[in-house]
């Protein structure tokens, strides 16, 4: 049992999606319920095999339990390996907990509901294996397997420029896709015969001494490129927005919450233990991207008029701290217990980005829903006539502000503490996204909520039941590792030793 | 000391409850709020009983909060003599403001959400002050930030009321980079950010000892006071000629600044790094220049808010961070001069502004300003127990004043003093109380401000580095008192200018906080009489661990020079304000000039805007517009469409080229089956005629040629 949970949350999903079929579509409640109820089966699993993961494991390769590894593609060297260690336990627990809301908040879907949830289910099957996976071959299948279904959520159930948006979506992570294709070729071809995909094999060899230093560094920057694009680092974020601001609620969620941590998932899974040497060398680079990420995706959502696209922006700044506290944890020369500390606030701000910024956009999809528009400049007072809405929101603004108490300080914070003996100056600059961050979010909150009441909105209803049950496990969540982190350092804390502990 | 996480958790509670159910509770939330105060304060006595009992040796609380690598961030509570005595200035004060409200705030359509939010910030500020990690006082002093945020902005309806909010959250959120920054520099040189941890002797000595030169300090100053000037001179001149002569003054005033300064290297210690950028966050909390241009506008709150969080506590935050830390400030005097330099120019500064005000809570404001300069001049000077004493005699007087404000406003419905005079009559109990709490500012015999004043000047009269700050304390004596008298003059002497106002006594449940709030306005003064003062044996340097400091015996000469300041103060004042024999009019010829400044704040609200806000706004309307047009139109459609032009001139090359070879093919069979049709004629003569042709041709190759 316990060997098969992985496969069981990954695929039971997709067995949902195969079932889903059979269901006509002139029951669309009935679909829609289906779905809904299949997806509480990973939720459940994952809660499960959290609790069942032994921390304080750090042995090599950091912790993996959980573990599958059949033959699959005997003549390649193609395994079907499983196994999750301390990354991906709570990136699969997000993922299990986004899914289910974003289906609930998704009852109000009308055109062509069976397809909508059928895609939704397909795509948790992808997301759940990109975090399970432990062979390349596996990693790259379930990889590419998320763009399709994203593909058409933003391309049918999108905005008014959704097509536009769609293909850039698709084709912008699919150039990064085929860069970290030719990478995991050559990865490939450069392990001992029998070659293989095995990523713990290639991790526990560190594959930079099989190349030249040129070939180790063009096979990080491929890599780099694959992940980069999907996190999204500057300058490769221009298709963020746009998908954002297309794509349905739920897709947004889903895209902020889950497909942007697969970006910073590969770097902790992939490059820094499989690269390390490069990784190394690199650092600074990849510091400089994180904090130009920062200072400049902070900047850029303040001239936002679009709320969505100021969120979206938002995700640029925030997702830079995951990238600083990544590439501080493999700058030569800092303690063991700064590196954890650093990839412990690159992953607490993962998490906490996932569901702080899930939040905000069903928050956004709320009011959208209302108004009909997301122009900051025609909102006005709605703090006075939907107070629940507003106490929300706002709640979720300081969140993101990274307001202590809640989850985002948490990241923040052991970010900061993890970066300053790595850079001290960069570090410093980059509290200039504190402030910054601060002031486009309150600024956001006086532009919806405060001030006198826009007439218009005078009838407004409050966030009704289904939208507080989407918004409230978010929040609860947010309050939880804000007041008590423990929970989630202590299994994040297992993975950030084993990685750390493979630099010097 | 097991209990002491109950004094922060009941408040929390109450919040939780009134949260949760204030539309059940609605008149009765603040119930539930008091209650919570209340037992919170009584645990406070308790804590202070076995404090006494013990010693001064309490057990601490303390539990893992996070891990990292191998090691773990703990958070935790104790309770020494200044928790302690900020425990009860927390308590008592915001007791009496919740008091107050319940008549202050009646009838307000968020009544019960006022309670809710006064009880989180309570619980914050009081979590503020019994932790004992940098880490859980920097989340406290957030959270105050938070609460501080809500509260102000309580009337959100109001554009003033939110603007002021975002200001205050954001201007103070500058300050806390500098604490964030302090607290990272001191985790990487300690290793922990518990309190007992930085405080061990041998840590402290040898960040002490660790010297950093920091480069290029001539340049920065003499570019920020370039931009400076040239905010000034663009926010003070009018017509035509602004922006030229306010860009002259501005690279004037760097060139010479930079002239001056350009090779001066300053070199500190890690100690006085830390404390500095410590004292940094001090400033935005407490107001002092230049971040303290968000008090005055967050008088838009409601009044009890101004009196609870905006006088007496959370703005007071700030100096007790500087004395919490004084171990770290106290290792390298250099910090300490800073801290006396900026809080003297603060006191004054404000002080000039108090008056000038004509809105009785902007007046009260300035002058909170001010007397919080007046603590930090007085920790800056050494004087650490004279600061404490005057934080914990303002607070009482301070929101003394604020909340006799506040019943003066609920009386009249204005906070405009012209429009006031003559209320003494129709306010007694409010004017008795209001000029007990005048009289302890002013500092007059008797009073507590009287000897925590009278402290402060003592310990600066005898600072090593000079008398300057005792002369500025003086002067600060001088216009506390003459302000105080005035605003006093204006609103309850005198009579009524305005007829349509109808002034009325406040209820009993708004008298009663401020009878006891007088009360403690002259009585807290009497723990802190020079040569026996109880406050001074429990709260003193050497109690922390700072050995050295001479105690300074009392002084008459001190005493009589700050009393008189008081007194002369009172006195113009009157002379001007009460008995008109002088006129503040004659001053305006020669010095018209000065007061447009100071009643205009000294620009420093346009200042921020032209050198901050709106530059800010161009970038980032620039930086959008670069990430619009050269990242994303420019390169990546850019490469989209160099894509889609490569793919046109395939698409040509294989209709021509690629599919042009294969028709090649195609057409060449065409042409030669035409060609060779012509020999399909059909005649057998001509057949027979090219077989015979064929036959000689190659019987002449293979026989002749061969």
């Amino acid at each position: 049992m316990s060997s098969w949970i992985l496969t069981l949350i990954t695929f039971i999903p997709l067995a949902g999606a195969l079932l889903l079929m059979f269901i006509p579509k002139e029951r669309p409640n009935t679909i829609k319920w289906f779905a809904i109820v299949v997806s509480f089966v990973p939720l459940v699993l994952s809660v499960i095999m959290w609790l069942n993961y032994k921390t304080g494991a750090a042995q090599f390769p950091h912790g993996i339990q959980f573990e599958v590894n059949l033959p699959w593609i005997s003549q390649l060297g193609v395994n079907y390996r499983m196994g999750v260690d301390g990354v991906s336990v709570p990136m699969i627990f997000l993922t299990t907990l986004l899914v289910p809301i974003c289906l609930i908040y998704s009852l109000i879907i009308e055109t062509r509901p069976k397809e909508y949830f059928w895609l939704f289910l397909v795509l948790e099957t992808g997301m759940l294996g990109t975090f399970s996976a432990l062979d390349f071959f596996l990693f790259y299948v379930f990889w590419e397997l998320t763009l399709v279904p994203m593909y058409f959520l933003i391309g049918i159930w999108g905005g008014p420029r959704r097509e536009y948006a769609a293909i850039k979506f698709f084709l912008y992570t699919l150039v990064g896709s085929v860069a970290m294709l030719l990478a995991i070729l050559a990865l490939y071809f450069a392990t001992p015969a029998p070659h293989t995909f095995d990523m713990m094999a290639m991790a526990k060899a560190g594959m930079d001494g099989r190349f030249t230093t040129l070939g180790a560094s063009l096979v990080f920057w491929a890599l780099f490129l694959g992940f980069a694009v999907k996190v999204p680092v500057w300058p490769f974020h221009t298709w963020l927005p746009d998908a954002h601001v297309e794509a349905p609620t739920a897709g947004s969620v889903i895209l902020a919450g889950v497909l942007l941590k697969m970006g910073t998932y590969g770097f902790l899974r992939i490059i820094l233990p499989i690269m390390p040497e490069s990784s190394q060398r690199f650092w600074m680079p990849l510091a400089i991207l994180a904090l130009i990420s920062i200072i400049y995706g902070a900047l850029v959502a303040m001239a936002q008029k679009d709320l969505k696209k100021l969120i979206a922006y938002s995700s640029v700044n925030h997702m830079g701290y995951t990238m600083l506290g990544i590439a501080a944890a493999v700058a030569p020369g800092v303690l063991l217990n700064d590196r954890a500390t650093a990839l412990n606030g690159a992953q607490m701000q993962m998490f906490a980005h996932g569901i702080i910024t899930g939040a905000l956009f069903l928050l956004v999809g709320v009011v959208y829903e209302r108004a009909h528009t997301r122009d900051l400049d025609s909102f006005g007072g709605l703090g006075a006539r939907v107070p629940v809405f507003a106490g929300l929101f706002t709640l979720a603004c300081f969140a993101s502000l990274g307001l202590p108490g809640m989850a985002g300080f948490i990241g923040e914070f052991f970010v900061f503490r993890g970066a300053f003996p790595a850079s001290i100056l960069i570090t410093a600059l980059a509290t200039i996204g504190i402030v910054v961050t601060a002031a486009y979010l309150l600024w956001t909150v006086q532009r919806v909520l405060l001030g006198p009441l826009n007439p218009k909105y005078e009838k407004m209803p409050d966030i009704d039941v289904r939208e507080k049950l989407c918004v409230a496990p978010l929040i609860f969540f947010m309050l939880l590792f804000g007041i008590w982190p423990k929970l989630l350092l202590d299994i994040l804390n297992t993975a950030s030793l084993a990685i750390g502990a493979m630099f010097k | 000391m097991h209990l002491a996480w109950l004094i922060p958790i009941l408040p929390l509670a109450a919040f939780l409850v009134i949260i949760f159910f204030g539309q059940n509770l609605k008149e009765r939330s603040p119930y539930v709020g008091i209650a919570a105060i209340a037992g919170s304060f009584l645990v406070s006595c308790y804590a202070a009983v076995t404090w006494l009992a013990g010693h001064g040796k309490t057990g601490d609380f303390i539990c893992n909060w996070a891990p990292y690598g191998s090691d773990m961030i703990r958070v935790g509570f104790s309770v020494d003599a200044l928790t302690i005595m900020m425990l009860f200035v927390v308590t008592v004060v915001s007791m009496m403001v919740q008091i107050f409200s319940v008549g202050y705030m009646h009838g307000d359509k968020r009544f019960p959400r006022f309670f809710a939010y006064l009880s989180l910030f309570t619980c914050a500020m009081l979590s503020l002050v019994i932790a004992n990690t940098l880490l859980l006082m920097y989340v406290s002093w957030e959270l105050v930030g938070l609460t501080s945020y809500l509260l102000i902005g309580f009337w959100f309806e109001k554009p003033e009321a939110m603007r002021a909010a975002k200001k205050a959250f954001l201007v103070t959120r500058v300050g806390d980079v500098g604490f964030f920054l302090g607290l990272l520099l001191l985790y990487a040189n300690v290793g922990s950010l518990e309190l007992s941890k930085i405080f061990e002797h041998h840590t402290l000595i040898a960040m002490a000892a660790k010297e950093v030169s920091i480069p290029a300090i001539g340049a920065i100053a003499a570019i920020i006071l370039g931009i400076f000037s040239y905010g000034f001179a663009a926010a003070a001149l009018k017509g035509a000629k602004r922006l030229p002569i306010a860009i002259i003054a501005g690279v004037a005033v760097f060139a010479i600044v930079f002239a001056l300064m350009h090779s001066l290297s300053v070199s500190l210690s890690i100690a006085a790094i830390a404390a500095l950028l410590l004292f940094w966050g001090a400033m935005g909390k407490s107001a002092q220049f230049p971040l303290h241009v968000w008090l005055p506008d967050a008088m838009e709150g409601p009044t009890p808010v101004s009196a609870l969080i905006h006088a007496a506590t959370m703005v007071a935050a700030g100096v007790y961070l500087v004395a919490r830390m004084y171990p770290v400030f106290h290792i390298d005097q250099r910090a300490l001069m800073v801290v006396a330099a900026i809080g003297a120019f603060t006191a004054l500064f404000a002080a000039t502004m108090g008056l000038v005000m004509n809105d009785i809570k902007k007046v009260l404001a300035y002058s909170t300003i001010s007397q919080l300069g007046y603590m930090m001049m007085a920790l800056g000077v050494g004087g650490y127990t004279a600061g404490m004493f005057h934080l914990m005699t303002h607070a009482y007087f301070k929101a003394n004043l604020f909340l006799g404000s506040g019943s003066v406003i609920h009386g009249t419905g204005t906070q405009d003093m012209r429009q006031m005079g003559g209320l003494r009559k129709k306010m007694p109990w409010t004017f008795l109380t209001f000029a007990i709490g005048t009289l302890a500012l002013a500092g007059f015999p008797g009073f507590a401000g009287f000897f925590s004043k009278d402290e402060i000047l003592l310990t600066a009269y005898h600072w090593e580095y000079g008398k300057i700050i005792f002369y500025a304390g003086l002067a600060g004596a001088f216009m506390t008192a003459f302000y105080m008298t005035r605003l006093v003059a204006m609103t309850f002497l005198g009579k009524p200018r305005d007829p349509s106002i109808h002034a009325h006594e406040s209820w009993k449940v708004m008298l009663i906080p401020l009878f006891i709030l007088a009360f403690l306005s002259i009585a807290a003064g009497y723990i802190g009489i020079p040569g026996h003062s109880i406050f001074g044996h429990y709260i003193n340097p050497e109690v922390i661990g700072i050995e050295g400091m001479v105690e300074h015996h009392f002084s008459l000469v001190v005493m009589l020079l700050g009393t008189l300041a008081g007194i002369v103060g009172i006195g113009i004042a009157s002379l001007i304000w009460i008995w008109p024999v002088l006129k503040f009019d004659w001053l305006k010829p020669s010095f018209g000039w000065v007061q447009t400044i100071v009643e205009n704040k000294y620009y420093m609200d346009e200042i921020n805007d032209i050198v901050v806000i709106k530059p800010l706004m161009f970038v980032n309307n620039a930086m959008y517009a670069f990430d619009r047009w050269v990242i994303d139109y420019a390169i990546v459609n850019g490469v989209g469409w160099f894509t889609l032009i490569l793919s046109r001139f395939w698409s040509v090359f294989d209709k021509y080229v690629v599919d042009g070879l294969v028709n090649l093919v195609a057409e060449t069979s065409k042409i030669g089956g035409r060609v060779l049709k012509f020999t399909q004629t059909g005649i057998v003569q001509q057949y027979a005629a090219i077989t015979v042709i064929c036959v000689i041709l190659l019987s002449w190759y293979f026989l002749i040629l061969r």
